[in-house]
């Protein structure tokens, strides 16, 4: 796709056939093994031009850090398509990861503590 | 939202960006039976407006998990709202809350995967509702506490009666919350993380689990 992004039709609601160009009907399994919902994106190149809207919308949210999961609600995507979408920010390396997906089990009792003292100055 | 008509590009507005140090993000899930109060509690201690984000569960996803009768769907929806607290610069705490019928929750394999444990959110009026959510997490894993939502109108039950009925083991914590209130909201969350660092300490360290139920206790 050459043209400019074009605001006014970019952001329509789709169903399938909307998700399956926009991840270019790529089968997602596979791809977002290191992806969570709560993983942090953050742009680390400007959107270009001839980039898919969606993909430079990712960009331009990710400014600052922004999870997986606040990405696919602001784009009203599904969280498997997002997880196309930033892994291939990911490769051309216009966006980084943060925040690496726990292994399961119990946590980390340094972590906890730390989750434990910033709730009790909620 | 519909963002046509509008020159603004989605994303959050500038006053829910998380900051620039933000380096590390850990999750809770809030489960229970229907229209329980999950997202109303997830929405009293947020700091940004709840959202929505969601899942499509194809045939081979849905083909992965046992739950009988969903099979021949080709494709569901999963939704679920969640929000968020800045625990400091670096570490950021997600709330998940599951509406819709709890049968799909377990097929999102990555809500559950990595999260730091679940509130299960229980209406005594309802109790049935959540024998096969906490049976669920049990069988994944996840570690848990139950709270009951105090609805005005709902009986009392004292917490003995409510691990009888529930067939709770007599570690896992029950506490009494107002999912419309922050705090206390925040405090059945605090049970939560509180019960999971005594497990990660007993685990790791028998003999620090006195300290750590000590620590509990003082704060």
């Amino acid at each position: 796709m050459s043209r400019a992004p074009n605001p006014s039709s970019s952001w329509e609601q789709g169903g399938p056939a909307r998700l399956y160009v926009i991840t270019g009907g790529r089968d997602v399994s596979g791809r977002r093994a290191d992806l969570d919902l709560v993983t942090l994106v953050v742009a680390r190149a400007a959107p270009r031009p001839e980039m898919q809207p969606e993909q430079a919308g990712i960009l331009r949210m990710c400014q600052y850090p922004l999870s997986m999961a606040e990405i696919s609600a602001y784009l009203k995507l599904p969280f498997s398509a997002v997880a196309v979408l930033v892994a291939d920010l990911l490769a051309e390396r216009s966006v980084d990861v943060r925040g690496a997906v726990r292994r399961a089990g119990i946590p980390d009792p340094e972590l906890l503590k730390a989750v434990m003292y910033g709730l009790q100055r909620l | 939202m519909d963002f046509s008509g509008s020159d603004r590009s989605p994303g959050p507005a500038h006053e829910d960006a998380l900051p620039a140090s933000a380096a590390t993000a850990v999750k809770i899930v809030i489960v229970g039976g229907f229209g329980v109060g999950k997202t109303t509690l997830v929405g009293s201690v947020s700091e940004i407006k709840p959202l929505t984000t969601e899942e499509t569960m194809t045939q081979e996803s849905v083909g992965v998990d046992d739950v009988r009768g969903v099979e021949q769907k080709s494709a569901t929806t999963v939704a679920m709202d969640f929000g968020r607290i800045s625990i400091d610069g670096q570490l950021v705490l997600y709330l998940f809350g599951t509406p819709g019928q709890e049968r799909f929750w377990f097929l999102w394999n990555g809500l559950f995967a990595g999260a730091l444990g679940a509130v299960v959110l229980v209406d005594t009026r309802r109790l049935e509702s959540c024998f096969d959510v906490i049976g669920r997490l049990e069988q994944r894993g996840v570690p848990f506490i139950v709270a009951v939502n105090r609805f005005p109108p709902a009986p009392l039950h004292p917490v003995a009666h409510l691990r009888a009925a529930l067939d709770l083991p007599a570690d896992v914590p029950i506490v009494e919350c107002d999912a419309r209130s922050r705090v206390s909201s925040r405090n059945a969350l605090l049970a939560l993380v509180r019960y999971l660092y005594t497990l990660s300490t007993t685990t790791e360290n028998a003999a620090t689990g006195v300290a750590a139920s000590a620590l509990a206790e003082r704060t």
